[in-house]
């Protein structure tokens, strides 16, 4: 057997390559029909208060205007709470658009406009206007520390902080203790794409639904509920998403207004928010964070305390896991946690890119780095020292942790060894040159996920499951898995998702796709090999009779007797000898619970960085990165690289560039646009080294697959921090690290 | 020649222009007011070029007008009146990539693909320009096109690939 359909753990190109090279690949806004009207959201200019008039009169005299919606005219929506519930949703009440004529947030959206074209409803829009009365608005959470509170109910993958041993008295018995305080504002998530939806109306009332989501699920479900409507009646699909990082993991409003607007029109409705308006979404929460760290003199961790407090809105307790790695990354004894919330006049926040471990492990490995100094100890050995193979937070094992391997590998590459630990020991002339180092840590989780694969007579499989790829890969490791498992070209294989009549798939989010729906798909190929051999069996003088399915193997379009593969059968042939059309299975895969429940299950970064700084300017040049990970098995060596890639990006964009800006006046996004919300553009952006380390890991999942989405980015801005620190000898623990915060 | 009409009645004449892209000439009545982005995608209906900001800030929008990359948000389609227009779904020429566009896929110069139509069309555009040579140079003249994925490394790879070699 030659076996050239191995294909996990191959660099193979993106299977939706040609798509997406072309202009072939569909967004949520692209596309038509017959008919198709356009509809632009009003938002309100105000961060509190109450709409007292909304004047339409001037922009429906507009010939062309259909419609304006505005909460005076929509009503007989959904009347319960848990209707307004989507799969990510916090805890709270949820918001309902349209339906109130409080104002709870500045840009919060407050009329829609639909016309016959784009311009003519954009242009009505602005004649649109609305009077206010404004009440006292809180949006500075530093100036709120005092109103902070334990947050209220749950949300699904938050755990609750957890505390051990005696932080007081092994604070105060430490030699060594630091002291520091971190903090960063608002990012929003800013995909490429805007947040976009066409609903293409039916004569029969039926309506397919073009999304921008991250699970294709949640936007049917929330559609249902909300417009009261059966399943039958609307198709829901997102084959291509623009970037979300999160955006996408709750039904945004724009879905709202497009549905809403074709179901009373009786037309197809396409809504596209714009830039600004991409700023009324949720976003990475502003968090102030102290850490307090006790130490003996040889390094060894005695305490930790790590404390946060995150803005949310004042309708929903968003949660996400910030203080958390703080009790888990060293081998500590005591620790005390605290994580704490303040309600703001603001959208609830949204999880974002690694939420909570971007903001945490900021805060968590800047310190240790501080700590480094203080002991004179070179902050790589400092992490050595403090190297712990177990999840102390919850005294387990790690399934596996190949982070010493990403330590060494890493600081081999970056040539760390070399570091005069001396800040400003680099310098030459005005530019001052400094390297820094972090850990990276994110959680390796499964969710629920089935999948559907299709054997069909002309040797073609369709493998499906109802989860998204919004950038990360999906289709082409589907198609990777699908294919190897089977035995067939990859040519030969066609994965599809974004589409709710699939089988059950969670947001594609935290990482989680690769493992759960992975799982799904090669479970579903099993199945199908089963059913293969089954039908062999039933051949005339089969040499498979009697064979059980581990006794068989798949390869290059045949199945063969693994002991003698010279006993081999065309899968094509298997059909046709038995008149076999196709063949269909559903996949369920159930993780092995006990198993599982045993270890600690997560993934590791060592990022190393150089940074370059201009004395004179305060301007930062991240010159240099090295990132070795360890997230299990890699499925696409190429496409992880690229995760990795895109995540060190973010974590540079973090450090240096991002921020949401509130003007506490008027209690809003003030800098809400591509070109005062900074994102690294290409010269930002240097030399990056992805090193994989790859780990057997038989608990995770069969195929050892643990997720690369998230912890690219983990660890990065404090690496940064840290080198600048380095270069510079000042410690800034504010993000972004600014100019004007270097001069 | 296509027609594309759009009628609307606001206080201002429509104007009767042509566009030829990709080859085809399309008659196009529109206000003054729709950009050549609008007028491409709901007018035309090529989706493949993508709205990213419509301010000129991200350069998703990028197109080729008679070779050189404009951002099309920023260019009211009246002023294109007889332009010769060439979007993402016209690079390849009878189902063959481009070499830019096979080097993207190579070097998965993208991840969710959405301003790499834009990113293809510069690119383009910077070649046919002639004037980077080095890679900072590449990266530079590059800037204009955002990527929130940020495949930048992957994108200026692709580029090197090619430029020069057409
Ligand atoms: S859409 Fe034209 S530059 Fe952004
Ligand atoms: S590939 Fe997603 S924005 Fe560039």
């Amino acid at each position: 057997m030659n076996n050239n359909t191995n294909y996990i753990g191959k660099p193979v190109n993106r299977v939706d390559g040609y798509a997406k090279v072309t202009g072939g690949a569909k967004y949520a806004a692209d596309h038509h029909a017959r008919g198709l009207c356009y509809g632009v959201v009003v938002s309100a200019g105000i961060a509190k208060g109450k709409i007292l008039h909304i004047d339409t009169t001037e922009a429906m005299q507009l010939e062309g205007v259909f419609k304006i919606f505005t909460h005076e005219n929509v009503s007989g929506l959904a009347w319960f709470n848990h209707s307004y519930k989507d799969m990510d949703a916090p805890p709270g009440k949820h918001f309902r658009y349209l339906q109130t004529d409080t104002i709870t947030y500045s840009q919060q959206p407050v009329a829609l406009v639909v016309a016959e074209t784009f311009e003519l409803a954009r242009y009505a829009a602005s004649l649109v206007k609305v009077t206010y009365k404004a009440d006292a608005h809180v949006t500075n959470l530093t100036g709120n520390l005092d109103q902070a509170r334990p947050p209220k109910g749950k949300k699904s993958g938050f755990k609750k902080p957890s505390s051990r041993g005696h932080f007081d008295k092994a604070f105060t018995a430490a030699p060594v203790t630091l002291d520091a305080t971190y903090f960063h504002g608002a990012e929003h998530h800013n995909p490429m794409e805007m947040h976009a939806t066409t609903v293409l109306y039916y004569k029969n009332g039926s309506i397919t639904v073009y999304d921008k989501t991250q699970g294709i699920l949640n936007t049917q479900s929330y559609v249902k509920s909300v417009f009261g409507l059966s399943g039958r009646k609307v198709k829901a699909l997102s084959p291509f998403v623009g970037g979300a990082f999160g955006s996408g993991l709750r039904p945004q409003y724009q879905l709202f207004m497009a549905v809403l607007a074709s179901l009373e029109l009786k037309r197809s409705v396409k809504v596209m928010l714009t830039r600004q308006q991409m700023f009324s979404l949720g976003f990475r929460p502003i968090t102030q964070q102290s850490l307090s760290i006790g130490s003996m003199e040889d390094g060894s961790l005695q305490a930790i305390k790590h404390e946060a407090v995150s803005g949310t809105s004042q309708f929903e307790d968003y949660v996400e896991n910030i203080v958390n790695w703080s009790g888990m990354l060293y081998h500590c004894k005591n620790v005390k946690q605290s994580y704490q919330l303040v309600s703001l006049d603001t959208y609830t926040p949204l999880d974002m890119r690694a939420p909570g471990a971007v903001t945490g492990m900021f805060g968590l490995e800047c310190a240790m780095d501080e700590l480094a100094y203080k002991l004179n100890i070179d902050p790589l050995e400092l992490r050595y020292i403090n190297y712990s193979v177990e999840d102390g937070s919850m005294k387990k094992p790690y399934s596996s942790k190949a982070l010493r391997d990403c330590y060494q590998q890493a600081a081999e590459r970056f040539g760390w060894s070399q570091r005069n630990p001396e800040p400003r020991s680099m310098k030459n002339g005005h530019l001052l040159t400094g390297w820094g180092m972090a850990t990276g840590m994110w959680d390796a989780m499964t969710v629920p996920a089935r999948a559907k694969a299709t054997f069909t007579a002309d040797g073609r499989l369709t493998v499906g499951s109802a989860t998204a790829d919004i950038g990360t890969g999906t289709y082409t490791i589907m198609t990777q898995i699908a294919a190897e498992t089977l035995g067939l070209p990859m040519d030969n294989v066609t994965f599809q998702l974004g589409d709710a009549s699939l089988p059950y798939a969670y947001l594609e989010g935290g990482s989680a796709t690769a493992a759960s729906v992975g799982t799904a798909v090669q479970k579903a190929c099993m199945q199908v090999r089963e059913r293969l051999l089954d039908l062999a069996k039933d051949i005339p003088d089969s040499p498979f009779k009697g064979l059980s399915v581990a006794q068989v193997s798949f390869a290059d379009g045949m199945m063969f007797m693994t002991e003698t593969p010279a006993n081999f059968i065309h899968l094509k042939d298997i059909m046709t000898l038995t008149d076999t059309g196709e063949i269909n299975v559903t996949s369920t895969p159930l993780p092995n619970v006990f198993k599982q429940m045993k270890y600690a299950k997560n993934t590791h970064a060592a990022v190393f960085v150089e940074v370059q700084v201009d004395e004179e300017l305060g301007a930062v040049k991240v010159t240099r990165v090295v990132s070795a990970v360890a997230a299990g098995r890699i499925l696409n060596p190429k496409t992880a690289r690229s995760q990795i890639m895109g995540g060190i990006v973010w974590g540079i964009s973090g450090a240096l560039h991002e921020e949401s800006v509130l003007d506490h006046q008027f209690g809003r996004f003030i800098n809400h646009n591509y070109a005062e919300y900074h994102i690294p553009v290409n010269l930002d952006i240097n030399d990056i080294d992805v090193i994989f380390v790859e780990e057997q890991d038989d608990v995770v999942n069969p195929m050892g697959i643990k997720g690369v989405g998230e912890i690219g980015q983990v660890g990065v801005a404090a690496a940064i921090a840290n080198a600048i620190y380095h270069a510079t000898g000042k410690r800034i623990r504010e993000l972004p690290i600014t100019l004007d915060k270097l001069l | 020649m296509d027609q594309v009409a759009a009628s609307v009645m606001v206080d201002q004449p429509t104007h009767t222009i042509t566009l030829t892209v990709n080859k085809i000439t399309y008659e196009l009545k529109v206000l003054p007011w729709v950009t050549l982005l609008d007028a491409i995608r709901e007018y035309i209906e090529l989706p493949g070029t993508k709205k990213g900001c419509d301010h000129g800030q991200c350069g998703a929008c990028t197109v080729l007008v008679n070779g050189k990359r404009i951002n099309s948000c920023l260019t009211l389609a009246v002023m294109k009146n007889g332009a010769d227009i060439t979007t993402i779904e016209g690079v390849a020429e009878d189902g063959v990539l481009h070499p830019l566009q096979q080097a993207f896929i190579d070097h998965d110069a993208f991840q969710c693909g959405y301003c790499t139509p834009g990113q293809i069309c510069s690119a383009i555009g910077l070649i046919n320009e002639g004037k980077a040579t080095t890679r900072e140079e590449i990266q530079e003249l590059m800037s204009g096109n955002l990527c929130r994925c940020g495949a930048y490394p992957n994108i200026v790879a692709a580029v090197q690939q090619v430029n020069g070699k057409l």
